[in-house]
């Protein structure tokens, strides 16, 4: 084992770029996602015929696959039907349609967690359908949907780590790389790498547990 | 349109990965389910050193890659003189990274059994034994099947991890194919599709007895 050399400071600022890198993906894929799952999981409830069905499908198909796969999909397998991404959008949108899928999924049974009873009560106090879903479904499931939410983030942090099969330069790859240069680097640089995940990770989770003790 | 021959003619080679895939989550399943079960007995334990070595278990592994749970034994190994396959490496990975999810469900269910049931139960002469056997278990199970088959789904998906790793199974399988044929896409269909064979029917399967389990209690 060779700590001083394995953090030498040329590899710790390239281990640091990658993280960089992690955060930055990160966070625009849980922006994406968020959006987007939160769109297709209210219509998934609102059962408007034939949409809800065939996203409910999708969502179906895109959440029972790995994400390994989806990212070979964006990746290798676009370009040989005419869409050809970069590295980086790849693990975008990638990323970004899988975790959307399971915000869908959180989003759905999150409004639907809430007794039929208050949209009928809702409904014969004169609401409109969208009015119902709006003042009454929606603020209470968002606060049961948080948590989950959260940990789905957490998810997608650590997700960002299977984007080095396409060779995005995230911490993973970096990381790999400096352990390439010396075999005694192995450790240290394992050890700083599950740090830097958990510390981020860590703050996530216990951010989501004091929502939950708050608004549980 | 997708090429159906891609995979008839390398069928041999598809069943071989989804073998593979299937061998090493059913080993990772029973293997979490049961590093699982004593990390959950660790945190809920009254002697402290085991608590912390449980809670410090779920905290940290929760919270990091599974690709990095690999990469220990896959690099890190090594670098203590055992080497070991990718398969090998991968399938513990996968068993180490589940069960810190499996304990926490554990946990959790056997929490949401009131300890006042315990009390009464051990006030009536119950040893801790037989409070666990008969009260506690009964109860927490309902609660804790739900989780635990969301997890085993999850399991079967992130086993796709042996890929990276050469670890013979349908992504690596699926690879080899793609760059014999060149026809990237089509080969990736039928990879997924073999996925979804798998996945599709463990989580309707999950959600019956979700609805099952909600309706007797």
């Amino acid at each position: 084992m060779d700590i001083a050399g394995a953090f030498s400071y040329h590899n710790l600022i390239f281990i640091m770029k990658g993280f960089g890198i992690t955060l930055w993906i990160a966070f625009v894929a849980i922006v994406l996602s968020f959006v987007l799952g939160s769109v297709t999981g209210t219509l998934r409830y609102m059962r408007i015929p034939v949409v809800s069905q065939i996203l409910g499908v999708l969502v179906e198909f895109i959440r029972n696959l790995p994400l390994l796969l989806i990212l070979f999909f964006t990746y290798f397998a676009m370009p040989d039907v005419g869409l050809k991404l970069g590295v980086m959008s790849s693990a975008i949108v990638g990323l970004a349609v899988f975790e959307a899928a399971m915000i869908s999924e959180i989003v759905r049974s999150g409004l639907s967690s809430i007794p039929k009873g208050q949209v009928e009560a809702a409904r014969s106090s004169g609401l409109t359908y969208m009015q119902t879903v709006w003042h009454i479904v929606l603020p209470q499931g968002l606060r049961r949907m948080v948590p989950p939410i959260v940990s789905q983030f957490i998810s997608l942090l650590k997700d960002t780590s299977l984007a080095i099969v396409i060779s995005l330069p995230e911490l993973m790859h970096n990381s790999k790389i400096v352990i390439a240069q010396d075999f005694n680097y192995t450790l240290p640089i394992l050890a700083l790498v599950a740090i830097l995940y958990f510390v981020v990770n860590y703050a996530l989770s216990l951010a989501a547990r004091r929502l939950e003790n708050k608004w549980g | 349109m997708l090429d159906i021959s891609i995979f008839t003619d390398h069928f041999g080679i598809y069943m071989k990965g989804f073998g593979n895939t299937i061998w090493a989550s059913v080993i990772a399943l029973l293997g979490s389910f049961a590093l699982g079960t004593i990390i959950a007995v660790f945190r809920i334990s009254s002697v402290k050193p085991l608590r912390w070595v449980g809670t410090a278990y779920v905290e940290f592994i929760r919270n990091i890659p599974l690709l990095l749970v690999v990469f220990v034994f896959y690099l890190g190994l090594p670098s203590l003189g055992v080497t070991l396959s990718g398969f090998v490496c991968g399938t513990v990975g996968l068993m180490v990274y589940t069960a810190s999810f499996v304990a926490e469900a554990i946990r959790a269910g056997i929490m949401s059994v009131p300890s006042g049931q315990t009390e009464a139960a051990r006030a009536s002469g119950l040893t801790y034994m037989q409070t666990m056997r008969h009260v506690v278990l009964p109860q927490a199970i309902k609660i804790v099947i739900p989780p635990l088959s969301n997890q085993f789904i999850n399991l079967v998906k992130n086993s796709s991890i042996l890929g990276v790793f050469a670890g013979f199974d349908l992504m690596y399988y699926g690879d080899q194919v793609a760059s014999k044929t060149y026809a990237t896409f089509d080969t990736y269909i039928f990879v997924a599709a073999l996925y979804l064979v798998l996945t599709l029917p463990l989580s309707f399967a999950a959600l019956q007895l979700e609805r099952r389990l909600a309706k007797n209690g």
